[in-house]
């Protein structure tokens, strides 16, 4: 009775349970797009290891899940995109793609996506490509564990590791994007969450935002990047425990923001950048428990910024802690720690009882004159400093941290 | 020249000022090391010490040990010995007994403190081959002028002059002149200027190994070809050699004709 009771359970799951569809060289069916073709909804495709010539692998309104086993690699051959999709519930796992030729007119990518919902595409290596992901009008989906390598050589002819476009609510999460031209890049995207990404050597960006609202991405590290994270014409960004580092050259940025409003940077780490953050245009940003450390500027503050409250920030030894163009605009700074600042605390409440200046005169200087830099920590430029500190003339005398600390902030 | 250099170097060494010149790096070493503990930040602030106290202490130890030694240099002139062996031989051992200070007051902290383990060594190491160049070329300088005055506190006066303004006046100067052609393209003039100023050559050396390289890339072309090459540091390099030859061939010059 047991026994019979276990076969009609086995029968009826396998009933339920979606048919499996086999792909790889010796069998029946031996490529992926027939194996498409076949599919019903909410098959599985299982792709043996092997390598498969085939490009524009086409999936519309299925939901199959493509599993591949053992990294079966798909080469697209320079030509077109390697998957093309447009469909709900599906899942691209394990494969590897290659060889995504390159194009003025077209935007081929190892994966499209279009006007897709409740997605998954994991795990997958994607080598020599031009664009990597590229979602459009698409909603709810995941991207999660992929790796992304690129061979930029220069802005025009390359394209982005994972490129949003016109979508919402989707996670990228724990991707690794190295040497494309901008590892993630969101563009009227909005509601999304990137976190735990890891972006290097990319060309231009290592993240990048265009008209993008209510965003957040955290724990992600950007390092030696074009700049590493460009955020602009957006509103309302949570930008967390991110690392920038090492983005550092001619014209190398930690963070560029431009055009962007009420957003929040909390406990980023800006190590060896160039300029660890360029503003420009943005208003009612909250910078909040950041380390800067060993940059060439931490902070520079371009014109129109208005409202922009520095707090609990660690500055510590960059050649330049704030420079400043323009007038306060109800910019704040208070509650910071300067390595360079050399009051005293005579009630020992921590809190220094000489303001600190954070504008350096020569910092001014450098901004006028560019070609000052050269006298950069000369003694005759250490006195200038000292006697504008006194009695400022040329930098905005309200720029002050009224509560610089004594010791370095422990969050 | 070889005896009268061991000769003025034993003679330095075993006065005070060698020692409190020795003392006082090797303080200021270990106090550095133990507030930062960090040996990257401590090069930082020592090459602000170096580029100001270096030329200081090698002008006025050059002069001051010119005009002490006087009667001794009168009595050697009296002797069948070269001129030159005599002046260069003090120059010489005033010169390398001020560098040995430098490299031992400083050395040992930091070997202490795990230099050779570290990745600043080479940068580090700069910094005492720069030093050696600057006490070089002021005790150099600092001989010229006291062998051509023979007025003690007027030499004195034009050695500390001619520090104050390598040391600071020379930089207003030159970033008076940048402000005022603000309008013009100013690298080559900037870079040609940093040439004329054997401390702010000095500075942009150490500078280049530490953080203005990519600052100043974003300032012009020509700074980072020329500054950010090996062919700029031989370059520089060759300058500061210079700088140390023409005012010991100026000293050879002088004394060769001088009435003593």
């Amino acid at each position: 009775m047991g026994r019979l009771f276990f076969l009609l359970f086995t029968f009826l799951i396998f009933s339920l349970q979606a048919s499996e569809i086999k792909v790889c060289k010796n069998c029946e069916i031996s490529s992926i797009q027939q194996a498409v073709d076949l599919a019903k909804d909410g098959d599985v495709i299982r792709i043996k290891s092997g390598t498969y010539y085939e490009n524009e692998i086409t999936v519309i309104d299925k939901s199959l899940h493509i599993i591949g086993e053992n990294e079966p690699v798909i080469d697209a051959q320079f030509n077109g995109n390697a998957f093309s999709i447009r469909a709900e519930n599906f899942t691209v796992e394990g494969l590897k793609i290659i060889n995504i030729g390159t194009s003025h007119t077209s935007d081929f990518a190892a994966i499209l996506v279009s006007r897709s919902k409740n997605f998954e595409i994991k795990n997958n290596r994607l080598d020599n490509i031009f664009f990597g992901i590229l979602l459009e009008r698409s909603s709810n989906g995941k991207i999660t564990g992929n790796e992304i390598t690129g061979d930029a050589r220069d802005q025009a002819n390359s394209g982005n590791g994972i490129h949003l476009w016109n979508s919402e609510n989707i996670l990228v999460h724990n991707n690794s994007i190295i040497g494309v031209r901008d590892g993630i890049y969101l563009e009227f995207t909005s509601g999304s969450r990137l976190t735990q990404n890891f972006c290097k050597n990319n060309l231009r960006y290592g993240l990048h935002f265009m008209f993008s609202n209510n965003n957040d991405y955290l724990d992600n590290t950007f390092e030696n990047n074009g700049a590493g994270v460009a955020v602009m014409y957006s509103k309302f960004i949570k930008m967390h425990r991110n690392i920038f580092r090492k983005n550092w050259g001619s014209a190398s940025y930690g963070l560029l923001l431009k055009d962007i409003d009420d957003s929040e940077l909390k406990n980023n780490y800006f190590h060896d950048n160039t300029i660890a953050i360029s503003a420009d245009n943005t208003n009612r940003i909250l910078y909040e428990a950041n380390e800067f450390a060993d940059n060439g500027y931490a902070v520079r503050i371009r014109g129109a910024c208005y409202k922009n409250v520095f707090i609990d920030n660690n500055f510590l030894h960059n050649s330049f802690d704030v420079a400043y163009t323009g007038r306060i605009n109800e910019n704040e700074f208070t509650g910071n720690y300067w390595s360079e600042y050399t009051g005293y605390d005579l009630d020992k409440d921590g809190i220094g009882d000489v303001p600190y200046r954070p504008v350096k005169l020569f910092s001014y200087l450098v901004n006028r004159t560019p070609e000052a830099i050269i006298l950069l920590r000369s003694t005759f430029i250490h006195l200038m400093d000292f006697s504008e500190k006194v009695s400022p003339i040329f930098t905005p005398a309200e720029l002050v941290d009224d509560k610089p600390q004594m010791r370095k902030i422990v969050w | 020249m070889l005896k009268i250099l061991k000769y003025s170097f034993f003679d330095l060494t075993r006065s005070s000022w060698s020692y409190v010149y020795f003392l006082f790096y090797l303080l200021l070493g270990f106090v550095l090391l133990f507030l930062n503990n960090d040996l990257s930040n401590a090069v930082i602030t020592l090459m602000n010490v170096i580029i100001m106290l270096v030329p200081l202490i090698g002008t006025i130890f050059g002069v001051m040990y010119y005009y002490n030694s006087r009667e001794f240099t009168d009595l050697l002139l009296a002797q069948p010995v070269k001129r030159s062996s005599i002046f260069l031989g003090q120059y010489f051992g005033v010169a390398l007994s001020l560098s040995l200070s430098l490299i031992l007051g400083l050395g040992i902290p930091f070997a202490a403190y795990g230099l050779f383990k570290s990745a600043v060594i080479w940068d580090f190491s700069m910094l005492l081959v720069i030093g050696i160049f600057l006490t070089l070329i002021f005790s150099a300088l600092a001989f010229n002028i006291a062998i051509s005055t023979e007025n003690k506190i007027k030499g004195f006066g034009y050695a500390i002059l001619l520090w104050l303004f390598l040391a600071v006046i020379y930089d207003g100067l030159f970033l008076l002149s940048l402000i005022y052609f603000q309008e013009y393209p100013l690298d080559k003039f900037s870079l040609i200027a940093s040439m004329f100023n054997p401390i702010d050559l000095s500075r942009i050396l150490i500078l280049l190994k530490l953080d203005i390289s990519a600052l100043l890339g974003y300032t012009g072309a020509v700074f980072k070809d020329f500054f950010g090459t090996s062919k700029g540091l031989i370059a520089s390099l060759m300058v500061l050699l210079l700088w140390v030859i023409i005012p010991i061939l100026n000293i050879a010059r002088v004394i060769r004709k001088k009435d003593f």
